[in-house]
């Protein structure tokens, strides 16, 4: 049952083959048994969960079930859920209850999908690895001592260790991507403004876009035709029309052009990453594509760019956090700085101190021009290497990751190396494009990821382009030993 | 040495708008705390700002009310300071585009004079919550009621020389808002809040000198009592050869003292920034156009219009057209009245002088424009006694009458006009005066005004109040005289 895809599950339940009751029920036997290895959940919602899943059944019962209706899934633990606690990965919020949905927790409780839990993160999506959760690091089901990548690392090992047919994930710098490729899943990062922000805890607002992660490219467009649409409730969501992302998934590739950045291809890349990736690509010309190298001369400078702008957003909104509404709140406070200092020096992990301080800093008087205001004259200039290689061609593919998934504490002491986990994936939050992450190979027994990038609201045709990859090659089947 | 002094002023203005800036809850005073902030107004995590429309539309009727240049791309950006009652950890607030740029006041002085106060520009920006600071057994309430409450900041260049021109300025801006419908204009509620920036320097002298701020300044009175502060302490300070110390400082009104709040070297450094979750706002001409349409008359066309229609002398026009509600008072009254300088009078004096002794505003006044209208046609057409007219007065004020010729005649109020009926008064009266008379007959011009009133008080008392003094005095003249 676990092995079954959402698409699958949808029809088994539709045909009554099974109940949500005892999908959910199954799956939360699963989450026992199994996250012990994992800790991919902060917070499993059993009696919740069931609850919802005898909802679904009465609502499959009454004939208006969607294709969602009673599918098990699980959140993020950075989107909030009313009634049900959402920490952020942080002791900052271990004991926060939201009284409100995040939007895109209401579209799928709308949908009649069945919460399971809330999934562990890097605290406040700060950290390529999910070892900065204050709820214990998550291990990659694919090595018992790998990280699984992050800051959506939760999410993606419940997916990749078969505890939930489904995540919502968030991606900043290429937290859907990179853990999707450490853990050999599929996941979407949709164009900025394609899904709703309301409800989901700020890390860098310019950055931060929810996406999906699953095992197939088909369950991530399932996923997005829930998620994806106009919200009034936030300003930079975009009112456009969205499609049915399942409806042109067999489109044929013949045609489709595709663009290798001659920069992400250099020397220093790992060469059996690059042959992964080549061979993939090499699969796309034998389903018609057509191959061209393209250019993005200022990729070098998206990762410094990237961690003043982000750092900088960061630091404001995280000053909410202030020991006076909600939250930790220090003990016996003498003065209100006490309770300031004290709140934020307990409640915040040093990765999260780390950014707060830098992103201060880029802002101070003094140091704006010098780096708030230059990063954001090189996002322009890295956004519009984007836009004029995606004139030639329609989609860009590259690797993901520059590795494989690494051992836990390896870049821990090095803040630099674990910044530079982020090179390939970070200039696409810099633009707002969207980009996916499929399993196309493994490397030293480990799965690994092609990044697929495509225009702005190119969804569907990026679904579409995984969709007909997975159909021809097995790599998203591909199980933990 | 004579000094000159610099006054620059930021005043806040806040909208008066159904709902807050970012977020769909009510503005509205006076509620229980708390109890109108949602959870984007307490900052809960994951909340987003949505802009107010209105609250556009107001700053942009503003700024076309001031000549002012509109901003065409409107920007919001973060300014951050911790504070308890900032839920946010930073203001909402605009920058480098702000909605409405350079613009100009026109004030009238006491000596007759106008003088052009020129605006730097006025910005959007979302006020704060309150801290309240007692019945907390030495901890601190905070009340979020007001946090998100849409704001114009009006800041004008140094253009004022003395605390009188500075209140002619704020009382002016008051009566742009006001007439404008942006703002309630209720002083007592915080609806406008002045910061003064203060300078002094050698008469004559171009450069400017240390200036400091006073802020938070809600009165027009404790405003001109500050300046006066401020500018004594400064001139002490200057003359004692001292020098001015760059600081933000707090105005005691009830004390009529000051003091530091901080110095320029604890100032915060607010790192503001554009705010990643508010996208530029572009004002197109169909916007401008549309709040042009809502413009209504403002202050200066409507005294240029209250002298040409009403014949008003230049200081009653100032007076009556400077508050909407009050113009639209005196034209309800003189509509029935048709008597533009004794209505001017009425509502000036009587009116106004109960309104302030029972702190209402115009609109709360239980007397309407129209009956205070028909009350002036009785007084124009000699039906009633100044002194009738203000038991009149009285009973629709307390509200023992509502209809002015119902009063009179239950009062017994009508004044003896009928010529015939006053002269056998007269000589009914003055046949038990003889001896007045013959003094009379003796006196001077000047003496013989003085003794009317030994005449008058008997006649008054004989018609039973009711006889028109003016008849009756212009008979007695005749018969004296004679």
């Amino acid at each position: 049952m676990h092995n079954k895809s959402v698409a699958e599950l949808s029809n088994a339940l539709a045909s009554g083959e099974v109940s949500s009751v005892e999908l959910t029920q199954h799956f939360l036997d699963r989450i026992k048994q199994e996250d012990g290895k994992y800790n991919s959940f902060i917070t499993v919602c059993e009696d919740a969960a069931l609850d919802e899943a005898r909802q679904a059944d009465e609502r499959r019962s009454q004939g208006n079930a969607t294709p969602w209706t009673g599918i098990p899934f699980a959140q993020k633990d950075i989107f909030c859920t009313n009634g049900v606690r959402t920490t952020c990965g942080s002791r900052m919020l271990e004991n926060f209850v939201p009284p409100y949905d995040a939007t895109v927790t209401a579209r799928f409780r709308d949908a009649g999908a069945v919460c399971l839990g809330k999934t562990n993160l890097d605290e406040f999506a700060m950290g390529s690895s999910n070892e900065s959760s204050y709820f214990g690091a998550t291990t990659n089901p694919w090595g018992e001592n790998r990280v699984p990548g992050g800051s959506s690392g939760g999410s993606a090992a419940a997916v990749a260790a078969r505890l939930t047919p489904a995540a919502t994930a968030t991606d900043t710098g290429g937290s859907i991507r990179q853990p999707a490729s450490f853990c050999g899943i599929t996941g979407l990062k949709p164009t900025y403004g394609r899904v709703s922000r309301y409800g989901m805890i700020a890390y860098a607002s310019s950055l931060d876009q929810g996406g999906t992660l699953a095992r197939s490219a088909e369950d991530n467009a399932m996923m997005l035709n829930v998620m994806a649409g106009f919200d009034p409730k936030d300003s930079t969501s975009i009112d456009r029309e969205v499609p049915d992302y399942t409806a042109t998934l067999n489109e044929p590739l013949k045609g489709l052009k595709i663009g290798l950045p001659k920069e992400y291809f250099t020397a220093q890349l790992d060469p059996a990453m690059a042959q992964t990736i080549r061979d993939a690509v090499a699969e796309y010309e034998k389903l018609g594509a057509t191959v061209k190298e393209v250019s993005l001369p200022n990729a070098h400078l998206a990762i410094a760019a990237y961690y003043v702008i982000a750092p900088a957003e960061a630091s404001a909104n995280l000053s909410r956090f202030d020991g006076v509404r909600y939250g930790h709140r220090c003990e016996d406070p003498k003065d209100l700085m006490d309770l300031y200092t004290r709140t934020r020096e307990e409640g915040f992990g040093a990765e999260v101190k780390r950014r707060i301080m830098i992103g201060t800093y880029a802002l101070s008087a003094g140091y704006f021009d010098a780096y708030f205001l230059k990063a954001q004259k090189v996002r322009r200039l890295v956004q519009q290497d984007f836009v004029n290689a995606l004139k030639e061609v329609d989609v860009l593919m590259s690797p993901t990751c520059p590795s494989p998934a690494f051992v836990q504490g390896e870049k821990t002491s090095d803040p630099v190396t674990m910044y530079l986990e982020d090179i390939f994936t970070i200039a696409i939050n810099l633009a707002g494009l969207p980009a996916m992450s499929i399993p196309a190979g493994i490397v030293n027994g480990l799965p690994v990821g092609l990044q697929i990038i495509g225009d702005y609201f190119s969804e569907a045709r990026l679904l579409n382009a995984a969709h007909q990859f997975q159909l021809a090659t097995d790599w998203h089947q591909r199980t933990p030993a | 040495m004579q000094w000159d002094v610099v006054i620059g002023l930021e005043i806040h203005v806040q909208l008066a708008t159904k709902t807050k800036i970012f977020s769909g809850s009510s503005t509205a005073f006076g509620a229980e705390p708390n109890t109108q902030a949602s959870a984007v107004d307490l900052a809960m995590p994951g909340t987003l700002p949505v802009p107010n429309e209105e609250a556009f539309r107001y700053a942009v009727m503003f700024g076309l009310a001031i000549d002012a240049e509109i901003g065409r791309r409107s920007v919001f950006e973060r300014k951050n300071y911790f504070y308890p009652d900032l839920p946010k950890g930073y203001q909402t607030t605009q920058l480098e585009q702000p909605i409405v740029g350079p613009g100009h006041v026109e004030i009238d002085l006491a000596d007759g004079s106008t003088k052009t106060i020129r605006i730097h520009h006025a910005h959007l920006e979302e006020d704060a919550g309150k801290s309240l600071h007692e019945d907390f057994h030495g901890m601190s309430g905070i009340d979020l009621n007001r946090a998100g409450t849409p704001l114009i900041e009006v800041v004008t260049e140094p253009d004022m020389r003395s605390a009188e021109e500075a209140v002619a300025f704020a009382k002016k801006l008051h009566s742009i808002v006001t007439s404008l419908g942006i703002c309630d204009g209720n002083m007592s509620q915080g609806s406008m809040r002045f910061d003064v920036n203060i300078s002094l320097k050698p008469k004559g002298q171009e450069a400017f000198g240390t200036r400091t701020e006073t802020k938070n300044l809600n009165s027009f009175r404790f405003m001109e009592q500050a300046i006066a502060h401020e500018v004594e302490r400064q001139m002490d300070i200057l003359e004692d050869g001292g020098v001015i110390d760059q600081e933000t400082r707090l105005y005691n009104g009830d004390r009529d003292e000051s003091r530091s709040m901080r110095s320029k070297e604890e100032a915060n450094d607010y790192r503001y920034f554009p705010c990643p979750d508010l996208l530029p706002v572009e004002i197109d001409d169909a916007f401008i156009d549309h709040c042009r349409s809502r413009l209504p008359e403002l202050p200066d066309a409507r005294k240029t219009r209250f002298k040409d229609q009403y014949g008003l002398n230049d200081y009653d026009a100032g007076l009556l057209s400077g508050d909407a509600k009050l113009a639209a008072f005196f034209e309800d009254a003189v509509s029935h009245s048709k008597d533009a300088k004794l209505t001017a009078n009425w509502v000036q004096g009587e009116l106004s002088a109960r309104l302030n002794a029972e702190d209402r505003l115009i609109t709360d006044s239980p007397i309407s424009g129209v009956q205070l209208g028909d009350l002036i046609v009785r007084i124009a057409d000699d039906s009633i006694s100044s002194a009738g007219a203000k038991k009149v007065f009285d009973a629709l004020w307390s509200g023992e009458g509502d209809n002015v010729d119902a009063i009179i005649e239950a009062k017994g109020l009508k004044q003896v006009s009928d010529t015939g009926a006053l002269e056998a008064m007269v000589d009914e009266v003055l046949a038990g005066m003889p001896e007045q008379i013959a003094q009379y007959k003796e006196a001077d011009e000047k003496k013989r005004k003085k003794m009317m009133g030994g005449f008058m008080g008997p006649l008054m008392k004989a018609s039973k109040g009711q006889g028109n003094p003016k008849l009756f005095t212009d008979i007695l003249k005749k018969k004296l005289d004679d």
